[in-house]
């Protein structure tokens, strides 16, 4: 599967989060998925320890927060929750309806530890 | 919340600054840093590229996605004896293995690039980047990118096309946009393929298929062909003209376009604006 492709790629942005910050190691990523990624949470929790092996996460926790699917719709306003294979309005059954919540592949935050000076909060 | 006064700290993460918490102030200071950026957004930003380099030739791209067996490379082959001589195309074939699709199109005197992935199970924006180093845009009109035969990770990866063509064959059931919305939601057009079958299966309908792909949200036209019989190829050869159009007059106007599935929720919870 492309789970470890994904993970790959975020490690990119990770590493480099971690070098801007001057970090000594990565303790915790926060990633936000939402069941229309195409992205499954336990493939990815799986293909994370061989992405971060030999980087600076290296005893990072992954920790994924999983979105709910809902929907806008744009004929009678209603927001709903939806499934992933019925996305219609749970208000009117309309089809015309905008994806609010549900196809979220986001790095949401990371913890970092620093050898230098002080903790900062951000 | 600011990042000096210690607003972002509520009730929920107090703990965490008191001894024993990660973000107790030690020698070893712990910094907690908010991204909220796609996970893939290396890839995005390579596909930006790749979407810039077609738009600044005019050249209009179209990922066709399916699973293997539905009809891709077949299609193209029908459409490249159709389509009007006076357009220029290429393809970029994604495949696991082998040269024979890309040569499949050769054969019709088309300029084809072949990309073996190996095992991966989907193109990417820098595979698609390193085969446009090998195609000669000023010449052509439209790229078709006929991506891995596979119904799940290709709709993750952008690659830089205008729009999302997804094939459905009628030997495969009306129920696959219900089964694999991911990929099915991400159509600009949905192409039910190898229609002729239809007289010898009795479980496929039309119908359903398309409303199965309404349950997903989505307006997508839905054109009905056999490639092999050339039946219902004009709906698809209209369709690939007025894409054409457009592209031309959005270059002209110096505006692009994404397929059609713009990620909604995702722009919604990083806080970005709309495009």
């Amino acid at each position: 599967m492309h789970e470890l492709s994904v993970c790959q790629e975020m490690m990119k942005q990770v590493m480099q989060i971690a070098a801007e910050k001057n970090a000594s190691s990565v303790d915790c990523v926060t990633v936000h998925l939402g069941p229309l990624s195409g992205i499954e949470a336990h493939l990815l929790k799986q293909a994370f320890p061989f992405a971060a092996a030999g980087t600076v996460a290296e005893q990072a926790e992954l920790i994924i927060k999983e979105l709910p699917v809902r929907v806008h719709c744009q004929q009678c306003g209603a927001d709903t929750d939806a499934r992933v294979n019925r996305l219609l309005c749970g208000e009117c059954g309309d089809y015309h309806t905008q994806l609010i919540s549900g196809d979220e592949m986001l790095l949401a935050s990371l913890e970092l530890s620093r050898k230098d000076q002080e903790a900062s909060y951000v | 919340m600011c990042d000096t006064c210690g607003c972002n700290i509520t009730d929920a993460n107090q703990h965490l600054l008191k001894p024993g918490g990660k973000f107790y102030r030690t020698a070893e200071g712990h910094e907690a840093v908010t991204v909220l950026k796609g996970l893939l957004s290396e890839n995005d930003h390579m596909a930006m590229h790749n979407r810039q380099h077609f738009d600044r030739h005019g050249v209009l791209a179209i990922n066709l996605m399916s699973s293997p067996g539905s009809g891709k490379t077949a299609l193209l082959e029908a459409t490249l004896d159709a389509i009007d001589k006076g357009l220029r195309v290429a393809v970029i074939e994604g495949d696991l293995e082998t040269e024979n699709d890309a040569e499949r199109i050769r054969k019709k005197g088309i300029p084809a690039i072949q990309i073996s992935t190996g095992s991966a199970c989907h193109l990417d924006a820098h595979m698609i980047h390193n085969a446009l180093h090998e195609l000669s845009l000023d010449d052509l009109d439209i790229v078709f990118i006929e991506n891995v035969g596979n119904l799940v990770c290709p709709a993750s990866f952008d690659l830089g096309q205008h729009l999302n063509v997804t094939l459905l064959s009628v030997t495969e059931g009306d129920d696959k946009p219900s089964k694999y919305p991911v990929m099915f939601r991400a159509s600009d057009l949905m192409l039910l393929t190898k229609i002729d079958l239809l007289a010898v299966l009795d479980d496929f309908d039309l119908d359903h298929a398309e409303k199965n792909l309404r349950k997903l949200a989505s307006t997508a036209p839905v054109i009905a062909l056999s490639a092999r019989q050339q039946t219902g190829m004009n709906g698809w050869l209209d369709w690939l003209q007025q894409q054409r159009s457009e592209q031309i007059e959005r270059c002209r106007q110096g505006h692009t376009r994404k397929p059609v599935i713009q990620p909604d929720g995702q722009r919604l919870h990083a806080g970005m604006q709309a495009p």
